[in-house]
């Protein structure tokens, strides 16, 4: 059986690889892809301490579930996000909109 | 209800006030004039009606006539006290409604001649209704907030109208300078209501028709008139002082007249309403209608009032006398007149006669009222005769005129009646009411009653040294050729014949009633008691004064009326400095603009500047400086990169989430 540290150890790699990935990338689609390694870390994260804390409970696997179905629709909402910032910039670069700023 | 249609007296105006001031301009001259005219001649017969209605009623078992107070409602609840709207009838309310009625119809009709073709007829058409309306509404208020409503509102038409030809500067200077010394004086008015509302829980007329009254008992106050006496005896005296200093200011009296005179840089119409007939009269009707409180409360501060009176009285007859410009002779002898009708006020002297205020004490009141009836129609009378000289000559300074008589035989006529019923001769209007006047004083004192003597004989020699000025004396014969007199046309005239009427009409008849002992003159509707007063004239003081103004009229006559004046210009080199003083007004004008530039502005006004400019607008400033900087270092960070927020973002959990462990 692996032990659970090693879960945590993933987790935590996942975490920071997806932050790392987050500020050093340019690229809207890479920095989406980044922040969906961190979501995933964190699903890890809830069924690992589920397992640990309160074995036979259910709650963090439903809330690993319920993490997933967000995170879809916010890749869904960010991809159209990032679809109509192409179109009018010409760019998917995030330095190319920040006079989005206002 | 018989006066149910009152608040129409009030209305009316206002309508066509509204009417005139928003649609006017699209208007024709005519329709304009005629509108206001309308609306004015419905509420003299309102006004008329209501007259009649009221003095042929009853009387009360006691002799007067009862206060009616059709309407009144409170418009602003605050605690104990209230201010009331209402429509108040009593004598002088009722009688004041006639005058007013009066001289605006005809200073209305006279404008359609005098204002023909002026540019902005329609608004002043629309003003005039405006002034009208707060005139009424001010002698028609059921309390003293009301009235001072009101009272502010006839100074923001007089405002308006005074700076009715706002192209010239002097227009606009004399409208602010009238504004803001009334506005000065109304300050003191208002702290004076304050106090009266403060200490006694009211501010209502309700004393108005309390005028009967048992010997010892005091006039009923709708409030807390204990409260006022337990606060002591000085509290009452003080706030009618003050509200006296507020109608003062209003009706320009020493030394606080500096406006009138300026303020005759309006149309002549509007002299003759506001700044002869009603507005500056308002004062003494403010002190007449808190005549029960004066008498009661304050005789000892009524000796303010008939000293203020007297000298106003003197001053004012003694610049008349030297001043060229014909509006500016009218208007100084309009602010003696005034002061004789403080001063008549002011000697009334406290007395009961068993269980009523004693008319015969009191005779000062009716005969301050009288005469404010019929100052207010002969001098508009003067007022509008000279209109129609300047309409002629197109000038107002009398060097100009001279020998007018030929061209202007109507406005002749009527000047010289209106001229004979200021200086007092019998069978004209002033001459009664006058004449008891000087009785009064003469009761009060002899010093007082022999130096109105004298300055009713000065009013006699100004008025005429003007009306021989005007239509006698030197024709300026270069100025006249090239543009020849002419009478008036007849809307100017007419006004003339009918304000003359009524000069001549009623001093006939009161002459005759004063010294026959007839009922039905002035006395029989308003006295001190509220009872039929008949007037009886003392023949000793009648003949008196009779004589002396006859004296004063025929040494105007030695004086002025030849074709070259010797003694006129004798005197003139004799008494240089004199004739130049009173010429200057004795420089009070200087006098007021070096105590407010150099004294007020300079050592109250330059500190408190000073403080408001950099202590209060500093602290402020700082502030608003403070919160400038702190956002312009801080926007710097909102570069709109997000990995950089996120790094931030980063950082921040990080550092957090150290203190928390380290916690």
């Amino acid at each position: 059986m692996v032990p659970v540290e090693c879960y945590f150890v993933l987790s935590a790699l996942l975490f920071f690889i997806g932050v790392y990935g987050f500020v050093t990338r340019r690229n809207l689609i890479a920095m989406l892809i980044s922040i969906e390694l961190v979501l995933n870390a964190v699903d890890i994260n809830f069924a690992a301490f589920n397992r640990l804390l309160f074995p036979g409970e259910l709650e963090g696997f439903f809330m690993t579930l319920f993490s997933i179905g967000v995170s879809a629709a916010e890749s869904a909402v960010a991809i159209a996000i990032i679809i109509n910032v192409y179109r009018n910039f010409k760019n998917d670069s995030v330095d190319a909109i920040s006079n989005m700023k206002g | 209800m018989i006066y149910e249609l009152s608040y129409l007296i009030l209305l009316l105006p206002l309508l066509s006030f509204i009417v005139l001031g928003l649609a006017g301009m699209k208007m024709q001259h005519k329709t304009a004039g005629l509108i206001g005219t309308c609306s004015l001649s419905l509420v003299t017969i309102l006004s008329y009606w209501t007259a009649i209605t009221y003095f042929t009623a009853d009387r009360t078992a006691e002799g007067v006539f009862q206060t009616i107070v059709p309407f009144n409602f409170t418009w602003l609840p605050l605690g104990n006290l209230h201010f009331d709207m209402g429509i108040l009838l009593d004598p002088i309310s009722v009688m004041m409604l006639v005058v007013i009625s009066t001289v605006s119809l005809m200073v209305h009709i006279y404008s359609f001649g005098y204002m023909h073709g002026e540019k902005g007829f329609q608004r002043y058409y629309a003003f005039l209704s405006l002034f009208t309306m707060s005139m009424l509404g001010l002698v028609l208020a059921t309390n003293i907030f009301q009235m001072y409503m009101f009272w502010e509102l006839v100074g923001v038409s007089s405002y308006l109208l005074i700076g009715f030809y706002y192209p010239l500067k002097p227009a606009i200077a004399a409208s602010k300078k009238a504004f803001i010394v009334t506005r000065f004086a109304d300050m003191f008015f208002l702290i004076g209501i304050l106090t009266f509302g403060y200490f006694t829980d009211s501010f209502s007329f309700s004393f108005a028709g309390d005028i009967v009254m048992g010997q010892g008992t005091t006039p009923f106050i709708e409030g807390n008139m204990a409260k006022a006496i337990a606060a002591g005896g000085f509290i009452l005296p003080t706030a009618l002082t003050l509200m006296f200093i507020g109608g003062a200011g209003k009706s320009a009296m020493f030394p606080l007249h500096i406006w009138l005179p300026d303020a005759m840089e309006g149309p002549t119409p509007v002299s003759a309403l506001i700044h002869a007939a009603t507005m500056v009269v308002a004062g003494v009707f403010q002190i007449a209608r808190m005549f029960p409180l004066w008498i009661e409360y304050a005789p000892q501060a009524m000796s303010i009032v008939v000293w203020v009176g007297v000298i106003t009285a003197f001053y004012a007859a003694a610049v008349a006398c030297a001043q060229s410009d014909i509006k500016r002779v009218l208007a100084f002898s309009t602010i003696s007149q005034i002061a004789f009708m403080m001063v008549a006020l002011g000697v009334s002297l406290p007395g009961h006669h068993g269980a009523i205020l004693d008319n015969h004490a009191q005779l000062g009141y009716m005969a301050g009222m009288f005469h404010l009836f019929t100052h207010a129609m002969f001098k508009a009378c003067l007022f509008l005769g000279a209109g129609c000289i300047i309409h002629a000559v197109h000038s107002n300074e009398m060097a100009l005129m001279g020998g007018l008589r030929k061209y202007m035989p109507i406005t002749h006529v009527t000047f010289l009646i209106s001229c004979l019923a200021i200086a007092g001769i019998p069978f004209f209007s002033g001459f009664s009411s006058k004449d008891e006047i000087i009785t009064a004083c003469m009761e009060y004192s002899p010093v007082v009653g022999w130096i109105m003597t004298g300055i009713a004989a000065m009013t006699a020699f100004y008025m005429f040294r003007l009306y021989y000025g005007i239509f006698w004396g030197t024709e300026n014969k270069e100025a006249h050729e090239h543009h020849t007199p002419h009478e008036a046309p007849l809307t100017m005239t007419i006004p003339l014949i009918v304000l003359c009427i009524i000069t001549v009409g009623v001093g006939v008849y009161s002459t005759l009633a004063g010294f026959l002992g007839w009922g039905g003159s002035f006395g029989s509707f308003v006295s001190a008691a509220g009872t039929d007063y008949t007037i009886h004239f003392n023949t000793q003081i009648a003949a008196t004064s009779t004589v002396i103004a006859i004296l004063s009229i025929c040494l105007a006559t030695y004086i002025y009326k030849g074709e070259t004046q010797p003694i006129a210009d004798r005197l003139y080199k004799t008494f240089p400095k004199l004739h130049r003083a009173a010429y200057k007004r004795f420089y009070q004008d200087e006098i007021w603009q070096f105590v407010t530039h150099k004294i007020i502005f300079r050592c109250v006004s330059t500190p408190i500047a000073w403080f408001d400019r950099h202590i209060v607008d500093g602290t402020f400033n700082f502030l608003a400086w403070g919160a400038n900087e702190g956002g312009e270092s801080l926007r710097a960070w909102q570069s709109g990169d997000v990995r950089k927020y996120a790094v931030w973002f980063l950082t921040g959990t990080v550092a957090l989430t150290l203190v928390l462990l380290a916690l």
